[in-house]
């Protein structure tokens, strides 16, 4: 059954962190009073529109602007030249990876391109439909190359090279794991099992396109750009950095954001141009970008091709894994095109006890749009080639798929632990969603039935997803917190984190009520806007809640030791006798001496009524770090029926248990999971971008691209287990990921299980009808 | 570029205003006129965030020419709250947590509003199909149809409503 809500005001003070309460952000949402990037309108606000590439791989000669010049309200056109004319260079920072090389990546494109749509010139005009006929005028001259759209062209003999510094089109190779070790677990192994295993590309499509609206105030020389994005503070930096102006002077504010899921990460070229015209037209500038564009030259994701291979005992425990990842980069490299599959070598152990393991990557340039984080970002990759090579270790050693993964799972007392692929898992207790999964999915008469569907020839198949992932931030890593009472008892709290749909309003929320003691509606979140929210680091890899949410325990635990301070001497009383708990300060022992945190609050900015030594001001801001990642986890169990005669995939049953750690709002847990669960059976079932021979994007409309519609999925039986995390102060995981790392696997099992009666014993994703259709045949894709 | 001077009544206003001939009625009623509700996802019929009533007909707002609406009633996402009270629609969002983002939200307000009308008992596989124009890459739509199901029962009276929780 599906979590009930409540409405706050029927939560007990103190008990807001654990409620299902509902939403305060979707009043808005709900009445059109949302405001998207698209919403902000300004007096003599003019409109930006990029031409991308027609083609995947081309040189560019001449461009001939002057049509578009021409044409009726257009202010401007720019090219590159312009650009550098102007004293930028013109680039976005390369990532420049260790054992390899760096790439430059222009704005807009300088002599060559390297995938179709890659921006090739900029028109700024009066109207937005003056900008696109605009777009239409604009002669660019191309010279077509041979173009290298999949890894197996990139990497043949002979391929056309896309960069100069990029010999045989590899931008970076990289090893993870013991491989001494591990070839002596596989000289000692009584078996082996070997598997490909190729992660399809997809494509992120979050609902709202790409935005910005950029505007210069040149009497401060003040930048200020609203944007739809997931990381304000990192868009701040690259602005100041492409554009040469100094970061103090730049304001970045995300308004309501229409989904990210990692691709609204990085800014992209026409979020850096808005600014720029903005500051060269002394106007301000909107960019929306239609959904070509997006589906063209926004970041692409997964497209991963895998040799994994297991040593086992004779009994079946995993004794060693190798492999080799060769990762798509795309056209240029993204920063998440470098470190994803690097995170995918190390996050290849799973759930597994396995003593030895090595998995060298390799980062290969190709003719496609660069590949970067989407829900994920790695770790949907790696769940999706163990546990389909754990099923197959099962189905070759005749051991029972569940008994299988019981058997090599590390053990709860284990934790925390270090993987043999170098990946620190921090508490976990896998038979637990294991155990709860097979009984609500019924696995004890599954067989049976599956036995006797079988003779009626129809084909029902079981897959298991026993995954874990890492996320919720690094000991590296740090998220700002502030937290400010104000004299009559309100509270503003802010953080770097930036919600894209999660509701981090009513969350952040809730664990302040807690902490403060106070009532949930005095608490107000403040999120995307640079200058009145500390540094942070987005909304990335299930962060928001273990870290911005740390940071925000931490700032108001600090405020209530300040408040204690100001109550003893209030209370005239030694501060180690103050209690404070919901929202009153309290002298031990003697029940009647109390002040509230609100009454404190109020003293605290009348310097007068402080103790000496203690600084005006209720306001904490506190930076924080947690001692380690999390690693969320659980058992999905997908069982399909697939119709052999006409390659249709059904959904008999979807079962969901997850650990997320300590649960804030399980209501939001619970959209979470679900909502990601949809994108990972999207990847096991419909979704592929597909680029043809010469490195044209079929997949470029959402007429084409085959994002789930509402009949294309099951309904989920979730539950879920509470297993805390030791690494921050609220206990939680983080949730954000893990239902799209879990899903494709047990999918893909699922439907490998109901052909086995035709000898299947792979499939690759997605599972259309052709390719299940073709397998019942005999026949792979 | 011919403009046209055309009328519309939306949201019970009557509004005038000049478009292009090529004007779409998504950005004639955003751009134009305000009603920023209606969100553009694809203009090409797609996605359904910028499902409208055109005299009481769900239509998609990007595909349609604002010359083409000249003289309708147009119904937005704004115009479906009675006062400050939430249409049970909206209601129902809100307790099943039928939104995450909330882009895809007024259109598939919209287009549930229409399919309760042509059919105000539903089962979960007909809300399923009568919302297949509206994309959500959020929800994994399971939400939507619990938020879609609790409205009709809502809607069609209280006692229904309560029999079916109790399943």
């Amino acid at each position: 059954m599906p979590v009930e809500t409540v409405e706050a005001e029927d939560v007990r003070a103190g008990e807001f962190a654990g409620s299902a309460v509902k939403r305060r952000e979707d009043p808005h949402l709900l009445t059109g009073e949302a405001r998207y990037t698209d919403d902000v309108q300004y007096p003599r606000m003019a409109h930006l529109a990029l031409l991308g590439s027609q083609y995947g791989h081309a040189e560019i000669g001449a461009i001939d602007t002057s049509a578009a010049e021409e044409s009726e309200g257009v202010l401007a056109v720019y090219t590159h030249e312009d650009l550098t004319e102007s004293g930028i260079d013109g680039t976005m920072p390369a990532a420049d990876p260790e054992n390899g090389v760096a790439v430059e990546r222009p704005l807009l494109a300088r002599e060559r391109v390297r995938y179709q749509g890659q921006p090739v010139a900029a028109v700024v005009a009066e109207g937005r439909y003056d900008a696109f006929r605009a777009l239409d005028l604009i002669e660019v001259e191309y010279d077509r190359l041979e173009a290298a759209p999949e890894l197996e062209d990139a990497l043949a003999e002979g391929a056309p090279r896309l960069h100069d510094a990029a010999e045989g089109n590899v931008c970076f190779e990289s090893e993870t794991g013991d491989e001494e070790a591990t070839e002596e677990a596989f000289s000692d192994a009584d078996h082996t099992v070997a598997l490909t295993v190729a992660n399809n590309r997809v494509i992120p499509t979050a609902m709202e396109p790409r935005a910005a609206v950029a505007r210069y105030r040149k009497s401060e020389d003040a930048l200020i750009v609203e944007l739809s994005s997931q990381n304000p503070h990192s868009v701040q930096d690259r602005l100041s950095d492409v554009l040469d102006v100094p970061e103090h002077r730049v304001t970045v504010r995300v308004p309501d954001v229409g989904g990210g899921f990692g691709a609204k990460l990085q800014p992209y070229s026409g979020h850096l141009l808005s600014a720029w015209c903005a500051m060269a037209l002394e106007r301000p500038i909107k960019w929306q970008a239609r959904r070509t564009d997006d589906f063209q030259s926004m970041v692409h994701a997964r497209h991963q091709e895998t040799e994994i291979e297991a040593a086992l005992s004779a009994e079946g425990d995993l004794l060693g894994l190798r492999g080799h990842i060769d990762a798509d980069l795309g056209g240029y490299a993204t920063g998440g095109g470098v470190g994803i599959p690097q995170g995918t070598a190390a996050m290849l152990c799973g759930q597994y006890d396995v003593p030895a393991g090595h998995v060298s990557v390799r980062g290969v340039f190709t003719n496609t749009a660069p590949i970067s984080a989407y829900r994920g970002a790695g770790r949907p990759e790696a769940a999706y080639v163990i546990e389909r090579l754990g099923s197959a270790c099962a189905r070759e050693l005749e051991i029972d798929p569940a008994e299988f993964r019981r058997r090599n799972f590390i053990p709860s007392k284990e934790f925390p632990v270090e993987t043999a692929l170098g990946r620190s898992y921090d508490s976990g207790d896998y038979e637990k969603t294991l155990d709860r999964a097979l009984e609500i999915v019924g696995y004890d008469g599954f067989r049976q039935r599956q036995e006797a569907a079988r003779e009626e020839e129809k084909y029902l198949g079981i897959g298991f997803s026993s995954y874990v992932e890492v996320c919720g931030g690094s000991s590296g890593d740090m998220e700002g917190g502030l937290v400010r009472m104000n004299p009559e008892g309100g509270v503003v709290v802010g953080t770097g984190t930036q919600d894209t749909g999660q509701g981090h309003a009513t969350s952040f929320a809730q664990v302040v009520a807690d902490e403060l003691g106070v009532d949930y509606d005095a608490v107000e979140v403040i999120e995307g806007d640079t200058d009145r929210v500390p540094e942070g680091g987005g909304t990335a890899g299930s962060r928001s809640l273990p870290m911005g949410g740390g940071a925000l325990r931490e700032a108001a635990g600090r405020l209530v030791e300040k408040g204690r301070t100001i109550a003893a001497h209030q209370l005239e009383a030694s501060e180690a006798d103050i209690e404070f708990d919901d929202g009153e300060f309290r002298v031990r022992g003697v029940p009647d001496r109390t002040v509230t945190i609100e009454a404190v609050a109020e003293a605290a900015y009348s310097p007068g009524d402080l103790p000496e030594g203690v600084d005006a001001g209720m306001e904490e801001t506190a930076f924080f770090t947690p001692e380690g990642s999390t690693a969320p986890f659980g058992t999905h169990v997908a069982i399909v029926e697939v119709d052999p005669d006409t390659g249709e995939l059904g959904f008999e049953r979807y079962v969901a248990v997850d650990d997320v750690g300590t649960q804030i709002n399980p209501k939001l847990v619970e959209g979470q999971i679900k909502g990601g669960i949809a994108q990972g059976i999207g990847q096991a079932v419909y979704e592929e971008g597909r680029y043809d021979e010469n490195a044209n994007l079929a997949t470029g409309s959402l007429q084409d691209y085959a994002m789930p519609k509402s009949w294309q999925l099951p309904e989920v039986d979730w539950e879920s287990t509470e297993t805390p995390s030791p690494n921050n102060p609220l206990g939680a995981k983080g949730v954000g990921e893990a239902g799209t790392i879990a899903a494709m696997p047990a999918v893909v099992n699922a439907a490998i299980d109901a052909l086995s009666p035709f000898g299947v014993d792979d499939l690759d994703a997605p599972l259309s009808e052709e390719t299940l259709w073709r397998a019942a045949r005999g026949e792979t894709r | 570029m011919a403009t046209h001077e055309i009328s519309l009544t939306v949201n019970g206003e009557d509004r005038g205003l000049e478009v292009e001939s090529g004007t779409l009625l998504v950005h004639a009623l955003r751009d134009q006129l305000g009603y920023t509700g209606p969100n553009v996802g694809c203009e090409s019929t797609v996605c359904g965030a910028c499902t409208v009533r055109v005299d009481g007909d769900s239509v998609k707002s990007c595909t349609v020419l604002a010359v083409q609406a000249d003289g309708s009633e147009v119904t937005t996402v704004s115009g479906l709250a009675d006062g400050d009270d939430l249409h049970p629609l909206q209601e129902s969002f809100r307790d099943e947590h039928a939104l995450q983002c909330g882009y895809c939200t007024p259109g598939m307000l919209m287009s549930s509003l229409s399919l309760l009308e042509r059919e105000p008992d539903p089962d979960r596989e007909e809300i399923r199909e009568g919302i297949e124009g509206n994309l959500c890459r959020c929800t994994g739509y399971e939400p939507i149809v619990d938020a879609v199901e609790a409205a009709a029962g809502e809607m069609r009276g209280g006692t229904d409503a309560a029999s079916e929780e109790g399943e």
